[in-house]
């Protein structure tokens, strides 16, 4: 470290071209830098380095000193002596060292990797046409970069298990697999539930389970995600789409608060699997086999699609302004959630503040995973402190509430996707309140509602969440909503116009152009400078809260 | 009066030219020499043209020898095509199928001919050789849904190819046969 604290950077040549970069790091790595590409398979920048694959060969030279008196040894320009090593090392368990020189595309670093491709083709299935890696497949990848682009092979290709079931979300194609062992790593470090090996080791190395064992852990798929090939394929996603046709769009995964970075992969309006996006501060690039099925509530049956005034469907335009009727002739109070985006968020509560009407959340409180799954199962439960929706955690129970709609003090409820019968709150004072309800899935206390206003999903729109690090992180549309819908944050700004008169932020730029101004944590931010990795906020007005969150991947708490 | 005038006298005209024969007789020579002559047209639609070898006409799936449909929806076709006439849905082979080796085929396939333009890069792109642009040239249809060719439709039009790699029926016997040591 030097005196200001950053890292100081080592020099080191690729190809004979100087490059600084961060010290401790691989040739991997340090190729990244100065733009250049050492092929690998088995390593994985989150996995431990085995160097099985042989892939990532190159040459490497140190400067030479004289090693009595330790003086540097000198060409005759005056150049500092490189001592090559006289064989080819592989990248991946090279530290970088000062003066390094590194060779990435000599001939003998070309031999190497077309000599390494044409092993690892030998016996490799020619399934392209009916592989779903294919397309993103680093060993199609490499063999056109890399490879000698024939084959000399003309003997059978080994036979192995195909189709083979590892888990319950997991199918395995024995002849695609490379033997890079990145799935076994996987589950040994990061998962921690050691199910997968190789057995019959030799020419005929199979990637099994042990026995009595399946891949049925909650982040199985990250093993399909890390596969280079296609030995290890999801089976949801198994032969549904080619992935080159699908557009990837940046999202966050609102499963806890964690908030895992996602990629959203759809086509023509229809989202077909989710994957997690490297973040190295809050999910590295992994994410729980849980948040992967959350794209199918957007066409579930639960999912609610029509403005309903009485169980009657009506149009955008009458049920607001019935909703506006509602909470102003009535006693009001609003019962939000963490759902909700940030925007969302500060919409209800300039209602609220406009209602004079209380503010309640529920909690969704269960046992986290200490990885990626955090006790909170609400992806935005800081956002609402933030915005100052509320000031305290959310309640267990909404009793409170209950008991001020018993006394007559509370008879319209603005209820933002919960469901009060599951908080303490009974179907007659259900049924003798009037209720608006805000949310994207049906539950019984949306077939009570007096107004319905049916939302979109986190897939359909755009927003922000603050994750339980403070890291603001937005999210973007992948998918159109079902037709006749309007973002959320659209309706809630009508809402509020009728309830105000006052012309009311109605997109997502003019909501923060309002939070920006009002609130000091998001002072000069805007939606579209929010970074993709996301931004952190300062949550310090807040540790003294009790938040649920035990040690996790990218957490830990403040009071332990 | 504007400009210039030349009055022409017209010519009296002749006897013969009065009476149109020699004109007439002129034109019956020719239509007669056709009449007898050889034929320049053709009778379609009774009398179909010859098709050229490598005509690209409508798109359509064909089986191997052993009836197995070649296609196994890769979706290469449907990526290449130009106007985005096809869409295919693939499909799982289904473990108890005769086929189950091969894994994967097309759950639907259909081919909008309103919309293809006889281009073959579908052929030209397909790695199964399962997709062919055939001789049939004369598409007509009363609705729009006629023109959309369906899985059916496409293997009825496509019939059996007369090819010998059989290259999934070594994939099957290799794994029958399994590995030497095993």
């Amino acid at each position: 470290m030097s005196d200001n604290g950053d890292q100081e950077l080592v020099e080191i040549f690729v190809d004979d071209q100087s490059v600084k970069v961060p010290p401790g790091i691989n040739a991997i790595e340090a190729a990244k830098f100065a733009g250049k590409e050492i092929p690998h398979y088995c390593y994985h920048p989150k996995l431990s380095v085995v160097g099985n694959c042989r892939m990532c060969l190159m040459e490497m030279g140190t400067p030479m000193r004289d090693r009595e008196t330790g003086t540097p040894i000198m060409e005759e320009d005056g150049s500092q002596k490189i001592g090559w090593i006289p064989k080819p090392v592989i990248g991946c368990s090279t530290t970088i060292s000062p003066g390094m020189h590194i060779k990435t595309e000599s001939n003998l670093v070309k031999d190497c990797q077309e000599g390494v491709m044409e092993f690892l083709l030998v016996n490799h299935p020619l399934d392209c046409p009916i592989c779903d890696q294919a397309g993103e497949c680093s060993l199609q990848e490499f063999a056109m970069d890399y490879g000698r682009g024939y084959s000399r092979y003309t003997e059978r290709k080994n036979v192995k298990p195909k189709r083979t079931r590892l888990g319950p979300r997991v199918t395995l194609d024995d002849e695609r697999c490379i033997l890079c062992s990145r799935c076994i790593r996987f589950g040994q470090e990061i998962a921690e539930e050691d199910v997968l090996g190789f057995i019959d080791r030799g020419s005929f190395s199979t990637l099994a389970c042990h026995p009595n064992h399946e891949l049925d852990h909650n982040y199985s798929l990250n093993t399909v995600d890390i596969c280079p090939v296609g030995a290890l394929t999801s089976t949801d996603f198994r032969f549904k789409m080619r992935v080159w046709f699908l557009k990837e769009t940046p999202s966050i995964c609102t499963e806890s608060s964690v908030g895992t970075n996602t990629l959203v992969w759809s086509r023509e309006g229809k989202i077909h699997r989710i994957t997690p996006r490297r973040n190295d501060a809050v999910n590295d690039t992994w994410m729980t086999d849980s948040g992967r099925e959350y794209y199918k509530r957007v066409e579930a049956e639960s999912r609610l699609n029509q403005f309903q005034i009485n169980g009657n469907t009506a149009d955008a335009g009458a049920a607001i302004q019935e909703a506006a009727r509602l909470l102003d002739s009535g006693r009001s109070a609003i019962v939000a959630s963490g759902q909700q985006s940030v925007e969302e968020q500060y919409l209800t509560k300039m209602i609220a503040d406009h209602l004079n009407a209380p503010v309640y959340m529920a909690r969704h409180w269960e046992k986290g995973d200490g990885l990626l799954l955090s006790e909170d199962r609400m992806p935005n439960t800081r956002g609402a402190l933030l915005t100052q929706l509320t000031t305290k955690l959310p309640q267990e129970t909404l009793s409170e509430l209950g008991e001020k709609m018993n006394s007559g003090e509370i008879d319209t409820l603005l209820v933002a996707g919960e469901n009060l019968i599951d908080l303490g709150i009974s179907n007659e004072q259900i049924n003798k309140a009037n209720v608006l309800f805000l949310g994207t899935q049906s539950n019984s206390t949306s077939e009570e509602a007096n107004v319905l206003l049916p939302g979109l999903t986190v897939f359909e729109k755009n927003g922000s969440f603050v994750n339980l690090n403070f890291i603001l992180q937005k999210f973007q549309q992948a998918v159109p909503g079902p037709a006749g819908l309007i973002p959320d944050i659209m309706l809630l700004g009508k809402l509020l116009h009728r309830l105000t008169g006052n012309e009311t932020p109605t997109n997502i730029n003019s909501v923060w152009e309002e939070l920006s101004s009002k609130y000091p944590e998001f002072t000069g931010i805007s939606f579209a400078n929010i970074p993709t990795e996301g931004q952190e906020l300062d949550g310090a007005n807040y540790t003294q809260l009790d938040f649920p969150e035990t040690k996790s991947l990218k957490f830990n708490p403040v009071n332990s | 009066m504007p400009g210039k005038t030349k009055v022409l006298e017209r010519k009296p005209l002749s006897i013969a030219e009065r009476t149109y024969l020699p004109q007439i007789v002129t034109g019956l020579k020719t239509t007669l020499s056709n009449l007898f002559g050889k034929t320049v047209t053709r009778e379609y639609p009774e009398q179909p043209p010859p098709i050229p070898d490598g005509y690209r006409g409508v798109p359509t799936l064909v089986k191997d020898p052993n009836g197995r449909e070649k296609c196994v929806s890769c979706q290469l076709c449907e990526f290449v095509c130009p106007p985005k006439a096809i869409r295919i849905t693939p499909g799982l082979i289904e473990e108890e199928s005769e086929d189950a080796h091969v894994e994967k085929g097309p759950e639907e396939f259909e081919i909008n001919m309103l919309r293809c333009i006889y281009c073959g890069l579908c052929q030209e792109v397909c790695p199964e050789e399962a997709i062919w642009l055939q001789n049939i040239y004369s598409v007509s249809g009363y609705t729009r849904e006629e023109f959309i060719n369906n899985k059916q439709t496409l293997y009825e039009l496509g019939g059996t190819l007369p090819d010998e790699h059989l290259k999934w029926d070594k994939k099957k016997s290799a794994e029958d046969e399994g590995n030497p040591h095993h």
